[in-house]
């Protein structure tokens, strides 16, 4: 279950989305975000999903790698949709038991709270799928550079950021290779109630944090034997340039989003044009 | 003469049971000098003291006594460092702790990055790196996917982006399969050749026979320093700091002794066997 997080785990290839400007991919995406949730209607939903499915056909990333980074998350949005469905009441009254009432509008709104999260969780895998951590960094670096004259240690923030993802991968194979020690000597981490099965975890926490050190201590002195002084005086391999796949695909989305906004606010929710409230449900 | 360290002494903090601060002894009163272009092995037991020594030599640690000098200059002085580690490259045993990137060619661009070196040279050291090692083709490449043997190339790649004229291998072999091994020594053999100065530390006796020089390390001390065959003919010696010759060697020698003709250092294998063969013919 722990190799399943694609988190951080870029998909190498060369297609349209891949040679996008990680700054731009970062900007689309947090518009994206943004933008889901103004997303009222499962037509809306509809139109999304061409969206979605769109950029990942472009960015030849296979369904199966992006589907990945939900399963990881499964339980935390089921349980949000199931809190829905409970807690919000409607006109239309489904079922009822003791105290618990469902109504219709419940069973809706959880459906698209449902969406909306997998949808954000999907294109947020989409950006780091096709974008290495370091170009993220090298993005976020670049886009904070302002902060700068508020003395905001921009490139250590950075390095510390594409550190800690170029760890992900190794520390879930130490965390892997020590739950397969302990068990080899009889450790059981599946049975049992809960506070035993948490206490069982203390054996693979502590060393995995003690490996943690010596790994951080084996890196730095590593960066510090390739003349790593801190940011003064640093150069950068990688030149970030806008191309036209930059541009194509702002419009793109821009347009998207334009089409998303005006329905919304047809709907009735920045007016009073009510005359498409069909798209509604 | 590029590293020469004198009378060079370096401890640990370490705590006693009882919890007061003592010291942990790491090298003691090592002298030595490495020349330039010179493919030198340091060899010894686990806890030897020698990768202490070897992060001495680009001022990752500082002697407490003694002065170590990169090219003249000395370890302990700060405005030295920078110089020193442009100058003494350093690979790890572990090579996922050393990866700063997750693409290959950024890793190996971290070094001449921290240099200041323009983007277009940068692009030049970095592939001129990888080419050296042969992983040019893994360029865009993740590192984790890769072998061991191939991470530990890149790592080197990464220390050769900074133009190093030392190369220090500190253990660089010992997490390797023999495969992985073997193309680690021969990317070293191959820069030495083309006259980079090489340290290769490791406890694989197999590994120090085409070496110019062994330093042999037992309790933070330098115990003997000789050619390959100096040392393999030191059976007392070896036995002492729990080392084995080679088993080439071992046999070659064990052969000579029982008075067949063979070469009595003999290290390499095939040839060894060529020899055992003629003999065997002869007879």
């Amino acid at each position: 279950m722990l190799r399943d997080v694609t988190f951080g785990q870029y998909y190498p290839s060369n297609s349209f989305v891949h040679k996008m400007d990680a700054r731009v991919k970062l900007v689309l995406v947090l518009l994206y975000m943004v933008g889901i949730f103004f997303i009222v209607s499962f037509v809306g939903f509809a139109f999304i999903t061409v969206l979605l499915l769109t950029v990942i056909l472009v960015s030849r990333v296979p369904l199966k790698s992006v589907l990945k980074s939900i399963r990881g998350i499964i339980f935390l949005l089921f349980l949000t949709a199931l809190l829905n469905v409970f807690f919000n009441k409607g006109d239309t009254l489904l079922w009822s038991w003791w105290k618990i009432e469902i109504y219709q509008e419940g069973l809706i709104f959880a459906a698209k709270m449902l969406l909306r999260l997998t949808y954000l969780v999907i294109g947020s895998s989409i950006l780091t799928l096709t974008t290495t951590p370091v170009d993220l960094t090298h993005a976020v670096e670049s886009l904070l550079k302002p902060l700068r004259i508020i003395k905001f240690p921009v490139h250590e923030f950075a390095l510390i950021m594409s550190l800690t993802l170029s760890f992900i991968p190794s520390l879930i194979e130490e965390t892997d290779r020590i739950i397969r020690a302990q068990k080899a000597r009889g450790a059981d981490f599946d049975t049992g109630g809960l506070i035993k099965r948490a206490k069982a975890f203390v054996p693979i926490l502590i060393p995995l944090l003690v490996g943690g050190f010596r790994r951080a201590e084996e890196l730095a002195n590593a960066m510090n034997s390739r003349c790593y002084e801190g940011a003064t005086k640093r150069t950068q391999m990688r030149v970030m340039k806008l191309g036209w796949r930059d541009a194509v695909a702002t419009i793109f989305v821009l347009l998207f989003f334009a089409t998303i906004f005006v329905v919304y606010g047809m709907q009735g929710n920045w007016g009073a044009i009510s005359w498409l409230n069909w798209l509604y449900f | 003469m590029i590293i020469k360290l004198d009378n060079v002494s370096y401890y640990y903090k370490a705590y006693n049971d009882d919890g007061t601060v003592g010291q942990a002894m790491g090298v003691e009163g090592v002298s030595l000098e490495i020349e330039q272009g010179s493919f030198v092995a340091l060899v010894g037991h686990n806890g030897c003291g020698k990768s202490t020594l070897a992060k001495l030599l680009n001022g990752l640690l500082i002697p407490q006594n003694g002065v170590v000098s990169v090219n003249g200059l000395d370890t302990a002085v700060k405005e030295n460092i920078f110089e020193i580690r442009k100058t003494v490259g350093m690979v790890f045993q572990n090579p996922d702790n050393q990866m700063v990137a997750s693409i290959v060619e950024e890793d190996v661009a971290f070094g001449p990055e921290n240099l200041g070196v323009p983007q277009a040279e940068i692009v030049e050291r970095v592939y001129g790196a990888l080419e050296q090692v042969g992983m040019a083709e893994y360029a865009k490449r993740s590192p984790h996917r890769l072998s061991g043997g191939q991470k530990q190339r890149i790592a080197i790649a990464g220390a050769l982006a900074i133009r190093p004229q030392v190369l220090v291998l500190d253990e660089s072999t010992a997490m390797l399969d023999p495969l992985g091994r073997r193309e680690v020594l021969q990317v070293a053999h191959k820069l030495n050749k083309a006259g980079m100065t090489v340290i290769l530390i490791t406890h694989f006796m197999e590994e120090v026979l085409d070496c110019d020089k062994v330093v042999v390390m037992n309790g933070g001390h330098v115990v003997k320093t000789g050619t390959p065959n100096e040392i393999f003919d030191d059976e007392r010696l070896l036995e002492e700091v729990g080392l084995k010759p080679p088993r080439a060697v071992a046999l070659a020698k064990k052969l000579a002794g029982a008075g067949f003709a063979v070469t009595a250092n003999c290290s390499d294998a095939h040839k060894l066997g060529g020899e055992v063969c003629q003999q065997l013919t002869k007879k």
